[in-house]
């Protein structure tokens, strides 16, 4: 048996009528950017707080966020998807679970992704500003704290800008993970990059070709992360500290 | 709140759902032991290996790194039954949901654990290399009675870490319908139309056994790192 290769597949007309097979990949990508772009700004946000609270000393935030963390962490992604999408809908007030069923599809299901991938990435955030705080000598809260700056004032002005900048090259990664992430949205039926592929390899039955641009894209798209985060990386170095004296 | 539970329906598929954890722990067991193995080839080829060999291997760990695990399970899946086919010349041939399964978690969990590895090597002072060099040991001998024990006291954590993360990530099986735990409750729940009460079990479950591997992690932190850097 052999495999008929065809590469301009991708510039032939699809079967579903919905214009060019390339275009297919080229939606992908545009859900697959959208979520995952959106994602990333709730997550770094909510992962601020969240990593925030469990650096205080009161038991009652640091308590909460701990145990977010713990729960968002220990459970697979497609898990937590699937809860999101299946059954707090249920679970909710029947008007409002109602409500959310009406909506549009792909409208509903692309909400539920960003706020499943949100809630999932944002727990990864947190770890990493806590860790980022707690990397910071004592010094630097009592000397804020001694500058008459309030707790929170201590916080904006004195210790999360300092971890922020610590923390960019661990960063990254997350930042590459919620765009590897975002293919689990095929499993509740949103066509992104993956999904977009396989379809495409379905129809057109030019598997090879249809993986192989999706992998591509994904290399690609990898690369970019990593090219701005070593430019934020470079903008963000903390002289005197390791690593600025290749820079 | 209106919804009446049910949570008959998971004693009633026991034997099932014990069916689909066996498989899940069974993946488990095969990527991690096959990932660590390869993965601690890949990263002394990285650090150790002549210049060509050290980049393929890096290749090798980027690009798995940079794709979509279940872009990889499709790969296996879809793909690689075609070119056994123009091979073998048997239009028959398939590779099934397991095999497929196994060859894409290997393969990507190995490009996972190699990163691991070599920051544990990377952690162990070049000082006790250099000695072992000193004392007559070949570069494998150094390697492998004097740097890797240190190396793999040294991360055991994370690469307890990247085993509860193995864990999760092979409930993604489900994309290619192959009976894991999670595919057994998914297909329990939409059969007896319980899908609340079997997603909420299995998230339960998965979170008991994650909690397992993390709070293992804690303790071994607690108890302070088993070996001096």
């Amino acid at each position: 048996m052999t495999y008929a290769w065809d590469w301009l597949i991708f510039f032939k007309p699809s079967v579903t009528g919905e214009g060019l097979y390339g275009w297919m990949l080229v939606r992908g990508l545009g859900w697959t950017l959208l979520i995952s772009l959106l994602s990333w700004l709730f997550a770094l946000a909510l992962g601020t707080v969240l990593g925030t609270m469990r650096t205080l000393t009161n038991r009652w935030l640091a308590w909460p966020a701990l145990l977010y963390v713990h729960c968002f962490r220990n459970t697979p992604l497609l898990v937590q998807l699937f809860l999101w999408f299946f059954v707090v809908p249920e679970l909710l007030p029947p008007a409002w679970g109602t409500a959310i069923k009406q909506l549009a599809p792909t409208t509903g299901q692309f909400l539920t992704v960003v706020l499943c991938l949100s809630l999932y990435t944002a727990a990864k955030v947190a770890e990493l500003v806590r860790a980022g705080i707690e990397a910071l000598p004592p010094g630097q809260r009592a000397a804020g704290a001694a500058m008459g700056l309030t707790q929170v004032d201590v916080y904006r002005y004195v210790l999360l800008p300092q971890a922020f900048r610590t923390i960019v090259p661990p960063l990254t990664s997350d930042f590459m993970n919620v765009f590897k992430n975002s293919a689990v949205a095929l499993t509740i039926g949103l066509m992104e990059l993956t999904g977009q592929s396989r379809q495409l390899s379905e129809f057109s039955a030019q598997s090879f070709e249809a993986f192989t641009a999706a992998t591509l894209i994904y290399m690609a798209v990898t690369y970019g992360v990593v090219l701005v985060m070593r430019h934020v990386e470079r903008r963000a170095r903390i002289p005197g500290m390791l690593g600025t004296a290749s820079g | 709140m209106t919804y009446n539970f049910d949570w008959s329906s998971i004693a009633r598929a026991w034997p099932y759902l014990l069916d689909g954890m066996g498989t899940t722990l069974f993946l488990v067991a095969v990527a991690m032991v096959l990932g660590v193995t390869f993965g601690t080839v890949l990263a002394i080829l990285r650090l150790f290996g002549p210049r060509s060999v050290a980049m393929l291997a890096a290749g090798y760990v980027n690009f798995f790194r940079s794709i979509p695990l279940i872009l990889t399970i499709f790969w296996f899946f879809f793909l690689v039954p075609l070119v056994v086919r123009a091979i073998t010349g048997n239009p028959y041939f398939a590779v099934g949901p397991v095999y497929a399964a196994i060859a894409a978690f290997v393969l990507a969990e190995s490009a996972y654990y190699c990163e691991i590895i070599r920051a544990g090597i990377g952690s162990v002072r070049a000082g006790q290399f250099q000695a072992a060099r000193a004392l007559g040991m070949t570069t494998a001998q150094a390697l492998l009675y004097v740097v890797l024990p240190q190396a793999f006291r040294n991360m055991t954590p994370a690469l307890i870490n990247q085993t509860v993360a193995l864990l999760k990530d092979t409930s993604l099986v489900y994309v290619i319908s192959l009976n894991d735990f999670l595919g057994a409750a998914a297909k329990i729940g939409q059969r007896d139309g319980r899908q609340v009460e079997m997603f909420l079990f299995a998230a339960a479950v998965y979170l008991a056994l994650c909690s397992l591997g993390t709070m293992g992690v804690h303790l071994l932190q607690r108890r302070g790192a088993p070996s001096r850097r």
